[in-house]
């Protein structure tokens, strides 16, 4: 029944594993399945469908909901499959001329996504004065140029963060040339201050939006296929959720997604707000920080395919420590991983009966773990303990990494590997392992909130800055609400203020980010 | 090394600027635009010539270049590349003779890299030194001042090819003016100046900087083992303390950020706390309350594993770090020298001991 929140399912399509669970209203867990994942989307997720459908027993007019968590965006990026070819409007000129767009792509994957560029008068000041005027007639020149090439538009302008106009203008442009068809990307609404960065994530988003197209088409008629009629959603690199018509504007932020998923999962299992999330799989583990119950930003550029970006990715710390991860040299001289068996744990470790020492042996051996024939690891308990030894080390530098300051916080365990991890860190106050850790990501995803954020260098001109940080607050607020969360819970999770150093008048970055449960429709 | 050590190709402008981070002491901010500009300069061109002071005629006329005003608005408002060529002609149109180099006023983050790619879009070559041997927040403090030789003329231009030419009665004036110029232009430009011929520039001039950020980033590049080992024993890093950062506090004030950093022991310093104070460059480094090390010496955070310099926009809880100094320029070593970048002129009630005179290297 449409305009309530009844049965919801999440869904996380990673790089081994699918994952689906089924929650009530009351978030309560009414199946999960773990499956491996296939290569084909569609056939993948109606199987998940079909299994969780089945145990749960009951109509699918009761799902409201679905919520889908996938890596596609980043593997197309990584194997350069399945991505448009752009054209780059870069609006800025007589500035930025120095550093041509594309300037740090590597190679190969510049051939695959460039449809031409090219650097056109206009852009903003950092008052939002106009940098230079805007010229119609050399970005009509550039689309006809590309025109029957371009599958894709991506549009940066020079501060468009402060003044974005001459990007809406380009817009109308392309809309005129290209027409009204033609996928385009504006900067504004993807990155933040750094414009090789935005312009970078712009092209990339661009480029992204056939596979956008893909992950949707797939989901929608795996819903169909299953007689699903619900409200479809995507959950993003904050851990919160896009609503599938953003996903086709927006796709790069489904990228980092994964992550999110599960430190969102283990935030709602282990009911903690502020804490360390280990998140171990087969090869490696994710260590990052929940802060306010969402997953903490990284504030340093971060690196897609070798491009450099700059929209919001969750910190995380990756350690080569994970169930199947390999234990080789001698006990005085250990060496653990980074080569994992990965999924055939089952046939390769010792204590399946296989002949590869890993973690997982390891867990067994020091007594973390009871599974598989424990008797299988005798005469190798010393390699084993300092293997154990090691893992731990290595954990427990990253764990220290990821904290923001001294003092002991608690540590989330999930993911199917999650069993190697000691009892005690240091620097940790307590290890929670939840119930159902191993579908910590497919929980984030059906538990995700609805987000709106606001980015934007405001000159102070007078006011002061409570006012322009509170004008940020309720934009935000209101972006959160108009993505469909419930207006009455909506809170503002994230504030930043950043003064701008070296300028004469006052201006200031405010970055707030405002979340809330999905809403009725 | 077997390339022609007189000119900078790509890789080592690369070099430079991870040469450029560490010589910044903290400062300077990330080297990144100016790395861009460089490389994509040089792509068009071909290698930068690299000369010593000493092989240019004494009369030839030398001009310091460098990016000024806000990073934050640099890198939204990237230069337009040509700034060089604008430069040089406004100053051979003021001073009616030719320029005959470039070279860079510090050695750390933007401007460090910057003057190369002005070099290559002009066919000048860059001299092989600097006028502060590292990086500092404020433009007098340059080498020149010292033996009160002016900034100015000065010429400041933007990315229209708009030049402003200085012609003040004083420093004071000369920051005030510039401060509105850059501020009218939109919060950054880019300027030359302390126009010089050969001659008097052999004073001022910190020379085989340029050559050295280079030599710090290749031999940070290549070391196959313990990088820090190699700058040790090639460079002269006395390596003060291992550790991990405990606590950062850190605030932007009057344009500058000011703040600590607790640097806790680690490996072979376990047990140790030590207290770097910065003022957009590490001032001081603090242990049991005595000072390790002070400015001019060079203080930088330095990545436990890739060996960049960290700068203090970037310090935060848990970054593993090796606190290394290098000996600071010997025009900085001065009675004058000291009075303008010493520990008290940034209001440390410290004498300046010189790294050498409390520290062994280990090599």
């Amino acid at each position: 029944m449409p305009g309530s929140v009844d049965l919801r399912i999440g869904i996380d399509v990673g790089g081994t594993n699918t994952d689906a669970v089924v929650l009530d209203s009351a978030n309560r867990l009414l199946a999960k399945h773990k499956t491996p994942t296939t290569p084909d989307l569609t056939s993948g997720i109606t199987a998940a469908l079909e299994v969780v459908l089945g145990q749960v027993d009951q109509p699918t007019e009761r799902i409201t909901h679905v919520m889908l968590g996938t890596t596609h965006a980043t593997n197309a990026i990584l194997e350069h499959r399945d991505l448009l070819k752009v054209a780059v409007l870069r609006i800025g000129a007589p500035a930025t001329l120095s550093i041509p767009p594309f300037s740090d792509w590597p190679d190969e994957l510049r051939q695959v996504v460039s449809a031409g560029e090219a650097v056109v008068p206009g852009g903003s000041e950092v008052t939002g004065r106009p940098l230079a005027a805007f010229q119609r007639d050399e970005v009509a020149r550039f689309l006809e140029k590309v025109a029957g090439r371009a599958e894709a538009v991506a549009i940066s302008g020079v501060f468009s963060p402060v003044s974005g106009e001459h990007e809406h203008l380009a817009e109308q442009v392309v809309r005129e040339v290209l027409g009204t068809e033609i996928p385009v990307s504006l900067s504004q609404g993807i990155g933040a201050l750094g414009l090789l960065e935005r312009e970078n994530a712009c092209i990339l988003n661009a480029a992204l939006v056939g596979v956008a197209h893909k992950v949707v088409h797939g989901l929608t008629t795996a819903l169909a296929r299953n007689g699903i009629d619900a409200v479809a959603f995507l959950t993003q690199n904050d851990g919160t959720l896009m609503g599938l018509d953003y996903v086709l504007r927006f796709p790069v932020l489904t990228i980092g997604s994964g992550p999110a998923n599960s430190m969102r999962g283990a935030c709602y299992l282990a009911d903690v707000a502020d804490a360390v999330v280990v998140d171990v799989g087969g090869t490696s583990s994710d260590v990052g920080m929940l802060i306010n119950g969402f997953p903490r930003e990284s504030s340093t550029p971060t690196d897609i395919g070798g491009v450099r970006t700059n929209f919001r990715m969750p910190d995380l710390v990756a350690i080569a420590v994970g169930g199947g991860t390999k234990v080789t040299g001698t006990p005085d001289d250990v060496v653990v991983g980074p080569e994992s068996v990965g999924y055939r744990l089952r046939d390769e470790a010792l204590v399946f009966g296989g002949s590869t020492p890993t973690l997982s042996d390891a867990a067994v051996a020091g007594g973390r773990a009871a599974f598989g024939d424990a008797g299988a690891v005798a005469g190798r308990e010393d390699l084993l303990r300092a293997a154990l030894a090691k893992a731990d080390e290595l954990l427990f530098v990253a764990t220290d990494q990821i904290k923001t300051a001294r003092g002991p916080v608690p540590l989330v365990a999930v993911g199917g590997g999650s069993v190697i991890l000691p009892d005690e860190i240091p620097g940790v106050a307590r290890i929670v392992r939840p119930e159902h850790y191993d579908v910590a990501n497919a929980i984030g995803a059906a538990t995700a909130s609805v987000s709106g954020q606001v980015d934007k260098v405001f000159e102070l001109a007078g006011r002061d800055r409570q006012e322009v940080i509170d004008l940020a607050c309720a934009a935000a607020r209101d972006e959160a609400i108009s993505a469909g969360a419930d207006p009455a819970a909506v809170e503002i999770v994230e504030v930043e203020e950043v003064p701008m150093a070296y300028l004469t008048t006052p201006v200031v970055r405010v970055r707030v980010k405002a979340a809330g449960p999905l809403g009725r429709m | 090394m077997t390339k022609d050590p007189q000119k900078l190709d790509e890789q080592d402008i690369r070099d430079l600027a991870v040469g450029c981070t560490v010589l910044a002491g903290g400062g300077g901010g990330d080297p990144r635009i100016g790395l861009l500009m460089a490389l994509n300069a040089v792509r068009r061109t071909g290698p930068v010539p690299l000369r010593v002071l000493d092989s240019l005629d004494p009369d030839s006329l030398v001009i310091a270049a460098s990016m000024i005003g806000a990073p934050t608005v640099m890198v939204e408002k990237i230069p337009n590349g040509n700034e060089g060529d604008v430069i040089r002609a406004a100053f051979e149109a003021r001073l009616d003779r030719p320029v005959a180099a470039l070279m860079p006023v510090e050695m750390g983050g933007i401007n460090g890299v910057l003057p190369v790619a002005w070099a290559a879009q002009t066919g000048l070559p860059l001299v092989d030194g600097d006028l502060m041997g590292r990086a500092f927040p404020e433009l007098q403090m340059c080498t020149p001042h010292l033996y009160d030789i002016p900034s100015w003329p000065c010429v400041i231009v933007d990315e229209r090819s708009q030049v402003l030419t200085f012609e003040p009665s004083d420093n004071v004036w000369m920051e005030r003016l510039a401060r509105n110029a850059v501020s009218t232009l939109g919060g950054c430009a880019c300027a030359g100046l302390y126009p010089m011929s050969a001659r008097t520039a052999a004073t001022p001039l910190i020379r085989g900087t340029v050559s050295r950020a280079v030599q710090i980033g290749r031999t940070i590049r290549t070391a196959t083992d313990d990088p820090f080992r190699a700058l040790d024993a090639q460079l002269d890093l006395y390596p003060l303390l291992t550790g991990k950062v405990v606590d950062v506090d850190r605030r932007t004030a009057g344009g500058f950020v000011r703040g600590s950093a607790v640097i806790e022991g680690i490996e072979h310093d376990a047990g140790r706390l030590v207290r770097i104070e910065f003022q957009n460059e590490n001032l001081v480094a603090m242990e049991d309350g005595e000072a390790l090390a002070t400015v001019p010496d060079i203080i930088t955070l330095l990545d436990r594993h890739s060996a960049h310099g960290i700068v203090t926009e970037h310090i935060r809880y848990g970054q593993r770090v090796v606190v290394g100094v290098f000996r600071a320029p010997d025009q900085w070593r001065t009675e004058r020298g000291l009075a303008t970048v010493g520990p008290r002129a940034f209001g440390y009630d410290l004498d300046y001991v010189p790294v050498e005179d409390r520290h062994a290297r280990v090599g």
